[in-house]
Formats: structure tokens, sequence, C-alpha cells
């Protein structure tokens, strides 16, 4: 078994006049969760195509553990797992009939395809809806089964492209379980999101991509450290508080913080003391809060600083 | 889903690919597109109950007046209403099946999947046979019913369904490449549903193509569904086939041999 989990490098790939890639590296070995974020249109499918051997690349080269996708796509189908931004899942079938049908597509002996997907089906919570067609499955659920869909196999390499959109706080969480105890079986994980919360929770690392170029790439940490860091945000319980209550987060943060039209104050910090010490200050004061939260910086945030351009922009469209 | 539970995926060098594994593949979604027309049996019934009207219509509005008797139009008609079916049953179903499968994503599963790229087609068209084969009972089962007599022994009927459920087959691929190209569904139905007229009726189902006007006998002679139907009556009526056998035969091996290929290029490109 190859050491590599996959490796890209310069990848280019062309929609007529829109460039999707322009000339991607990225790498990650083996049991490695690397979460790869970017706004729409960014390129992340188009990348996970191309690795997954839907798509090929119109320049530069890919591998899947250690073998090429392009050359050799169909050793790469025995050892790869593809769950897309889109179910892909048989809709008149039932969530079994579906899950069977792979592992027979796979090769496993019918009763233990039978076998595997009563295991799956159990893990994911799925197993009363396992009789009925998928036709009838709630968007979770079907996001649910597409990716036990993508588990028969045993893959070695896994991926997922947004893989929590449509899931409940309960089931996100039990997925993130999920590809952390993937990669801790050796499976490498690509996963694509739009949440930098997402990658927090299970990248070891995590590449940044727009307009089809990585743009920043390393650990959560070393990403987070080059957007800054947290942001407080507050609501007092009366709004009478609310100058109170500012004047506490502009002593702790060391500058004023914003206000909106709901009496939310928000301002940035560069660590989490921040906020145990407004926490204790507004408790000696007696102000009482209906919100109080440490986040990370969004997304948007990331891509502010990163860029410098909003998220909200189209592809790059090359010059005619 | 918890931590405690064993491993979920633990990587293990994958099985060395099998013999044959194309057709097993083939078999496991002929399999499902079974399983698919057992819970949604609409299409099929439309490809066995389309034929049957047309029978009934034609026997009785028309039987009298073309034929002399219904008994001996039923005779000229039957073999051809047979053709329509077994056309019918494939025509409906796989060009829609592949066509959905596509817009449901349902495709980009198979693509990364260990398969050959054959095999989704063809596991479709196989399940077709098994579409005409009901068809074809079903048909046989009214015609008797209402009067129809095999005069061509056994041979000659089983020869007859033979050639009608060859000819669905090759003919399918056309819906088949239709149904990778066309982006909407129901863009299939429609074009299934307008083909229909020129490609089942304008031709000797309904009456010799001596005896039809000047233009609609100049497409009937050249549609290769009249050759299929002037066979199978021949088979059934045990009259001489003449080369109309030998003419269906090289249609199923034209109309297969340009369109399967056509069909799996057009799959294999898509994305
Ligand atoms: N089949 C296609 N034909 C034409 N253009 C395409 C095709 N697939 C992708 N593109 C274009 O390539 C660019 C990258 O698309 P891609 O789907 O990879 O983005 P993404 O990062 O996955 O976005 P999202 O977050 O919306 O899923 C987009 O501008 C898209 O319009
Ligand atoms: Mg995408």
């Amino acid at each position: 078994m190859s050491e590599q989990g996959f490796e890209a490098a310069g990848l280019t790939k062309r929609f007529g006049k829109v460039t999707a890639l322009d000339g991607v590296s990225l790498a990650a070995p083996r049991g490695q969760v690397l979460g790869l974020l970017g706004p729409n249109g960014a390129g992340k499918t188009t990348m996970i195509r191309i690795l997954a051997t839907l798509l090929r690349p119109d320049g530069g080269r890919a591998s899947v553990a250690g073998l090429d996708v392009v050359r050799h796509a169909g050793e790469v189908r025995r050892r790869i797992a593809l769950s897309g931004q889109h179910t892909s899942v048989d809709e008149e079938l039932t969530g079994a009939a579906n899950l069977v049908m792979i592992g027979r597509l796979l090769d496993l002996p019918r009763a233990q395809a039978v076998r595997r997907a009563t295991e799956l089906l159990a893990r994911f919570g799925l197993d009363e809806a396992a009789k009925r067609p998928v036709a009838g499955y709630s968007g979770g659920m079907r996001r649910r089964l597409d990716l036990a869909a993508s588990l028969v196999g045993h893959p070695e390499v896994v991926f997922l492209d947004e893989p929590s959109v449509g899931l409940d706080p309960g089931k996100r969480d039990e997925l993130w379980q999920m590809i952390r105890g993937l990669s801790a079986d050796g499976v490498t994980v690509l996963l694509t999101t739009q949440y930098l919360e997402e990658a927090d929770a299970l990248a070891d690392a995590v590449a940044v991509i727009d307009h089809g170029r990585v743009i920043a790439s390393g650990t959560p940490a070393e990403l987070k450290s080059q957007v800054g860091g947290h942001t407080i945000a507050l609501r007092p319980d009366d709004p009478v508080d609310t100058d109170a209550a500012a004047l506490i987060l502009a002593d702790v943060a060391g500058r004023a913080p914003e206000r909106s039209s709901r009496h939310e104050l928000v301002v940035p910090v560069s660590g989490d003391e921040a906020f145990f010490e407004i926490a204790a200050r507004l408790r000696e004061h007696h102000i009482g809060v209906s919100e109080l939260s440490l986040r990370l910086p969004s997304l948007d945030e990331v891509f502010l600083s990163l860029t410098g351009t909003p998220t909200d922009h189209e592809p790059t469209k090359a010059a005619s | 889903m918890t931590t405690t539970t064993p491993a979920l995926s633990t990587a293990v060098a994958p099985p060395p690919a099998r013999p044959m594994a194309w057709l097993r593949h083939s078999l496991v979604l002929a399999g499902r597109s079974l399983a698919k027309t057992t819970r949604n049996p609409g299409p099929v019934i439309n490809g066995v109950v389309t034929p049957a009207l047309f029978m009934v219509l034609f026997v009785y509005l028309f039987g009298g007046s073309v034929a002399g008797s219904t008994a001996t139009y039923l005779q000229y008609l039957f073999p051809g209403i047979l053709v329509m079916g077994a056309g019918l049953a494939g025509m409906v179903s796989t060009g829609s099946a592949i066509n959905l499968d596509l817009k449901n994503g349902v495709t980009d599963r198979f693509r990364s999947l260990p398969i050959s790229r054959l095999a989704p087609l063809l596991g479709s068209v196989l399940a077709d046979i098994v579409r005409y084969l009901l068809a074809v009972a079903v048909l046989f089962a009214l015609g008797a019913l209402l009067g129809f007599r095999v005069h061509g022994g056994l041979a000659g009927a089983l020869a007859a369904a033979g050639l009608a459920i060859l000819f669905g087959f090759c003919l399918s691929w056309v819906t088949v490449f239709v149904g990778v190209l066309v982006r909407s569904a129901e863009t299939v139905l429609a074009i299934s549903f307008i083909s229909f007229l020129p490609v089942q009726l304008g031709t000797s189902l309904a009456a010799p193509v001596e005896t039809l006007p000047g233009w609609l006998r100049s497409w009937a002679e050249i549609n290769p569904v009249t050759h299929v139907m002037d066979a199978c009556r021949a088979l059934l009526n045990g009259a001489p086939v003449g080369d109309t056998v030998t003419t269906t035969l090289v249609w199923c091996a034209a109309l297969f041999l340009v369109f399967c290929p056509l069909a799996v290029r057009a799959y294999s490109r898509q994305q």
C-alpha cells in the first residue's frame, strides 16, 4: 500500500472559457484529512472529480494511492470512494437495495453485501428506513445513505464533497466522528467545505482555493493565525446594559466594539483569555447576557484577509 | 457512529479483478432495473397496453372492410403488433431510465466504481429483454384470445418472437443513445412518442405496403420495422419468408453496431 494518499501537481481544467482549475497542487499522506476550502465556484468539486477519475485534467498530473488517475483510472477506482456534492443514490430503490447493489458491483458475494449494507445502515442510523424507497427520505437521510454508499468497499481514499450539507447538528457531529474514525484507520480523506469550523474540527491540513488557485495552505491553526484571532459577540439581557457592557468589552479587547441594531456587540480578540475575562467582569457588574459567544473567523473573514476581496464574486473568466 | 464502534473502513488490499466482471456487473444492474420495474410497472404496462389497444381497435374497426373478416385481418395484423410491443417495451424504459440516472448523479457513482463503463448501459438493456419477453407473452395470449392462430408451427412462433425481441433490443440502443445525449427525461419521452408514429405505424403494420399511398409507401419501404413485421408475419403464418429475415438481421446488426458504440462513447464522455 502506498504511503501517499493522493497528490496533485499543477492541475488545470477549463470548461469552455471558464478556468475551473488554474494549476492546483495538493497532497496528503496516507491517513490524513485534507480540508479543501473555497467559495462557490472556486473549483473544489472539479478538483474532487478529477481525483475521483470522473473528469480528465487538461494539464498537470494527479495520483491516488500512487496510481495516476488518468493512466490507471481503473485501478484508482478500486481504491477510492466518492460522495458527491449532490447525492447520487437511486431514488426508486430502497436504502438497503442501494447499498447491496454497490456491494455486488464491488464483487462482494451476495450474503456479504447484505451484511455490509445492514452494518452501514445501522451505523448511519438508517435501519428503520432501510426497507423504504429513497424517494421518501429526507435530505439528511439521503446524504447519510450517500455517505454509507461510499464506504461499502473499504476504500483507501475517500472524497467527500461538502458532506455536512443538510445534516442537523447531531448528525453532523456523528459524521465528524466517523471521518475521524476513518482517518484513524489509515484512510485518507479529502473533504471540501464552506465552513472553516468544519475544517478546523476535522482537517490535519487545509488548502484554501479561489479562482482555481491555492491561495493559502497549512494546518488550521496556521491558517487562523494568518487570519487573526477570534471574535466575541455579546447581547445583554437588558438593552439598558449595552453601554456598560460595551465599556467592559472595550477595556478587555483594547478596542471599541461594533454595535449592531439588535443590541449586539461584536469585537475581535486575540485569544480565549479575553473571553473568560469578559465573562468574569460581566458577572461582577451583574450584567445578564442572552448571548455571549467566542467565534472563529468565518470563511468570509478568511477570504477577506487572504484575498482582500469579498467571497461573492464570479469565477475567473479567461479573456476570449 | 460513535468512537467506540469498530473500524468503519479499514483499507484492505482490493481483491484482484475477476474475469467476466463486466457481464456480472451488467447482470447486477439488470437486476436493479427489474427491481425498479416491479416497483413502478407503468412503462411496461404501457408497452403492452398500447399495442394491445391498437390490435383491438384495428381488428374491429377496419378488419371487416380491409380484409373481409376480422379473423383474416387478425392473422395479418398480429405479427406487426408483436413487433410493436417488443419495440415499445425497450424504447419506453431504457432511454429515460439512463437519462434519469445521469440527472440524479447515479451515473457519477457508477463511474467512480471499478466497473466497466458498458455495464450500466448493458444492464438496462438486458433488463429490457425480460420486459420484451413479458410483452411478447402477454400479446400472444391476447392474440390467441381474439382468435389468432399460429400456422407456422412452434418453430415459426419462436423464430418470430425471437426476431421481434432481437430487433427491439437493437432498436433500443438508439433510445439509449438519445437518452445519453438529451438533457431532460421529458424530452426523451417526447422523442420516443413522436418517433412512434413514423417508426411503428409507418410500416406494413395495418396494410400491405403495396396498398399505401405513394409517399407513405416510399417511407414504409425504407423503414426497417416493415421488414421485421413482414418477416414475423411470414413466420407466424407459415408463408415463405423470402429475404425478409435476412434483411431484418442485417438491420439489427447495423443498428447495434452503429448505436451501441455511439451510446457507450457518449456515456463515457458525459460529464
Ligand atoms: N461541467 C461544467 N461545465 C461548465 N462549467 C463548469 C462545469 N463544472 C464546473 N464548471 C465551472 O467551473 C468552476 C468551478 O466549479 P466547481 O463546481 O469546481 O466549484 P465549487 O468550488 O465546487 O463550487 P461550489 O461551492 O458552488 O460547489 C465554476 O465556475 C463552474 O461554473
Ligand atoms: Mg462544489
